[in-house]
């Protein structure tokens, strides 16, 4: 691929057409490592290509959103992201280092959290249980050592701490099951529960398409609370209205291919969804946000 | 559209185009339709707690599902032993119920475990007979020393388990086709093998007593307790520490309850289901052991009804056939409320087939309860 050669973030953008990649390049003041890069990531299924030479960026603090329409291969290049999906060629890393996910549990383990759109809680089970699922807490001693005691009151008081955090718990019991949550609620747990484990950056897929318009509102807050804390987050949303309120910068995807990278408050919404559904010509390089928005600017 | 927010956007009219061409009219106009939240109640994250007596009963047996059980086993005992007297609350007849159910209690300890992960275990009655068939032919035709004959079956109950989990696990066959279809062979293989010969239990006595280990007898008072139903309670409890305390008791809920969920909480649900029929299969194995304590001999023919009866001790124990939701120890109180039935029934001299009926009942009941429980998000 053309990028081949591209040193690091500061460089030429490379993802569409090399011809326009020799215009000037707009205040790139810091050479920041990106938290995700990938580059010339390619996919096939048979013969649907589902990523298509495309590059990605997530740069430290800050909340991308991913926009396609349907088939666009969105949730294909996030899944490349986190392992659910080997790319077929392509580089991705994780802060600089060069990482090959062969599942999501890789991920996991460099500290990269998903909130899925299913949520992936067992409603049967606490959510204290739920937080720790997969990572419990075992007991120090011969309890925990021998016995594989679970430490199940710092598990609670982690989670509820967690959940404080968020401004969740106004809880009488974190041991309630998540089945007896709300939609709201349960996507609250989801959101604490990658909060609390990411290292490295939060997915949040299509966090909202669940819920009524006042539980949104309330993870979109969480989204902003993420951020707060400094772990970047990667939204897949189809709500134009969420995704302008909370991205810092908008990933356009279109075709399998990064189609434009767009700072949300020089675009209108309608921009974006001309361009998302190939109404309208993506912005030239210069005037696209492919680099975090410093606060000088 | 009167109302347009400052700044709202017109994001959908690009799309217009393309509605036209469906022949739609799509909306013009973004609508500023989350400014009325500000007057919305915003108590959207807190956790209500439920108020109401049959809420909290709901609550409460929500969290704890073999409350039932317990409640209908106690009520049991004290009924027959009001109708009975001395004659059914005694030492005697009730330990004498322990030894009773003991097969069918271990046997419905494994069954516990796989329909807590949603599956169902058909091969728990095959598993345990060809398992203690392995033991007394291994010492008796091969000559092999009772103690390693003893530790083959147990590995023959684990390796059918196996078979049992990687083909649920890895085949993704449903459980009920797998165990169906290993019952069978199980069973056939089991009277081919054995060629349907009964090992004697004054041979088993006379050379080989340890696999009539379970049967020993322990008398406290005019109370008898068998090696096997101290096993059972044993069992039964290692198996709620397990479920209860451990990380993998709590992935095995969770596998049961939405593997897909598990799985994306990074369980590996493959391990655990696999580890689950390893686990019903080896404590089948231990069942079919006590078995041969309980009857004396080793008889190929034996230990038929099982299945069944392990699968309506779980039931009548609060588990829930869709997996996920239920305590171990329900089981044992479900196999407990067997006994009690078909004891007291017959000390009253009633006909066996009212046992039947009532378990029928009982059943039925159970699960509508566990059915009214699940509603408790409701």
């Amino acid at each position: 691929m053309e990028d081949a050669t591209q040193p690091s973030f500061g460089g030429k953008p490379t993802c569409w057409d090399a011809g326009k990649a020799d215009g000037d390049q707009k205040s790139i003041s810091l050479m920041v490592t990106p938290v995700v890069q990938g580059r010339g990531l390619v996919k096939r299924y048979g013969h649907v290509t589902a990523i298509d030479h495309s590059d990605f960026d997530l740069f430290p603090g800050e909340v991308l959103a991913v926009i396609g329409d349907n088939g666009a291969g969105k949730s294909s290049i996030v899944k490349a992201i986190c392992g659910a999906v080997i790319p077929d060629e392509g580089e991705i890393q994780i802060e600089g280092e060069v990482v090959h996910f062969t599942s999501p549990l890789d991920a996991r383990e460099k500290g990269i959290e998903i909130v899925y759109q299913q949520l992936a809680l067992s409603p049967a089970l606490s959510i204290a249980d739920n937080m720790f699922a997969g990572r419990e807490l075992r007991k120090p001693g011969f309890m925990g050592k021998y016995l594989r005691q679970l430490d199940k009151r710092a598990m609670e008081t982690f989670a509820r701490d967690k959940l404080t955090e968020l401004g969740l718990m106004t809880v009488q019991s974190i041991n309630q099951p998540v089945e007896t949550l709300s939609g709201g609620q349960r996507q609250g747990v989801a959101v604490a529960r990658a909060a609390a484990f990411a290292k490295k950056f939060i997915i949040m897929d299509e966090p909202t398409a669940a819920l009524g318009v006042k539980e949104s509102r309330r993870v979109l807050e969480l989204v902003q609370d993420v951020r707060t804390k400094g772990i970047p987050i990667i939204l897949i949303s189809h709500n134009m209205p969420h995704v302008f309120e909370v991205a810092d910068r908008v990933h356009i995807h279109r075709l399998g291919k990064r189609h434009a990278v767009v700072d949300p408050n020089n675009i209108t919404m309608s921009d974006a969804v001309a361009i998302m559904t190939g109404a309208m010509d993506p912005p030239p390089i210069d005037e696209q946000q492919l680099t975090p928005i410093t606060q000088a600017a | 559209m009167s109302k347009t927010a400052p700044g709202g956007q017109d994001y959908e009219s690009t799309l217009s185009s393309v509605a036209r061409f469906f022949g739609r009219r799509h909306r013009q106009g973004g609508q500023d339709y989350e400014s009325t939240l500000s007057n919305a109640s915003d108590q959207v994250a807190e956790f209500d707690q439920p108020t109401g007596f049959i809420h909290k009963v709901q609550h409460t047996l929500h969290t704890n599902p073999s409350l039932v059980p317990l409640i209908v086993l106690l009520l049991s005992i004290a009924v027959f032993g009001l109708l009975l007297g001395s004659r059914f609350f005694s030492p005697f007849a009730l330990t004498l119920i322990l030894q009773q159910v003991q097969i069918v209690g271990i046997a419905a300890a494994a069954q516990s475990l796989v329909i807590l992960t949603a599956g169902i275990d058909l091969s728990v009655g095959a598993i345990m007979v060809i398992s203690s068939v392995v033991m007394g032919q291994f010492t008796f035709r091969y000559g092999l020393p009772p103690e390693i004959s003893i530790i083959c079956g147990l590995i023959c109950g684990t390796v059918i388990g196996f078979i049992n989990g990687f083909l649920v696990a890895r085949v993704k066959l449903p459980p009920f086709i797998v165990t169906l279809g290993m019952w069978q062979i199980v069973l056939a293989t089991n009277f081919l093998y054995s060629a349907n010969e009964t090992i004697r239990a004054q041979d088993i006595e006379a050379s080989a007593p340890i696999l009539q280990f379970f049967g020993t007898v322990i008398s406290i008072g005019s109370a008898r307790l068998t090696y096997g139903a101290i096993f059972m309670v044993l069992l039964f409890l290692i198996l709620a520490y397990l479920l209860k305390q451990t990380a993998w008791g709590r992935h095995v809920y969770a596998v049961g309850d939405d593997p897909e969920a598990a799985e994306l909480s990074g369980i590996e649900i493959k391990k655990v289901l696999i580890s689950v029929y390893m686990l019903s299969g080896l404590i089948c194995a231990f069942a079919g052991w006590a078995l041969i304590g309980r009857i004396g001999s080793v008889s190929p023919t034996s230990g038929q009804l099982a299945n069944i009866e392990s699968i309506t001790a779980v039931v009548i124990g609060g588990t829930s056939l869709f997996g996920g939701r239920g305590a171990v120890m329900g089981s044992l109180f479900g196999a407990l409320i067997v006994g009690v039935f078909t004891l007291g029934l017959r000390l009253l001299g009633a006909d066996a087939q009212w046992t039947y009926l009532l378990i029928g009942v009982l059943i039925i009941g159970a699960v509508a309860v566990d059915q009214w429980i699940r509603k408790v998000s409701a």
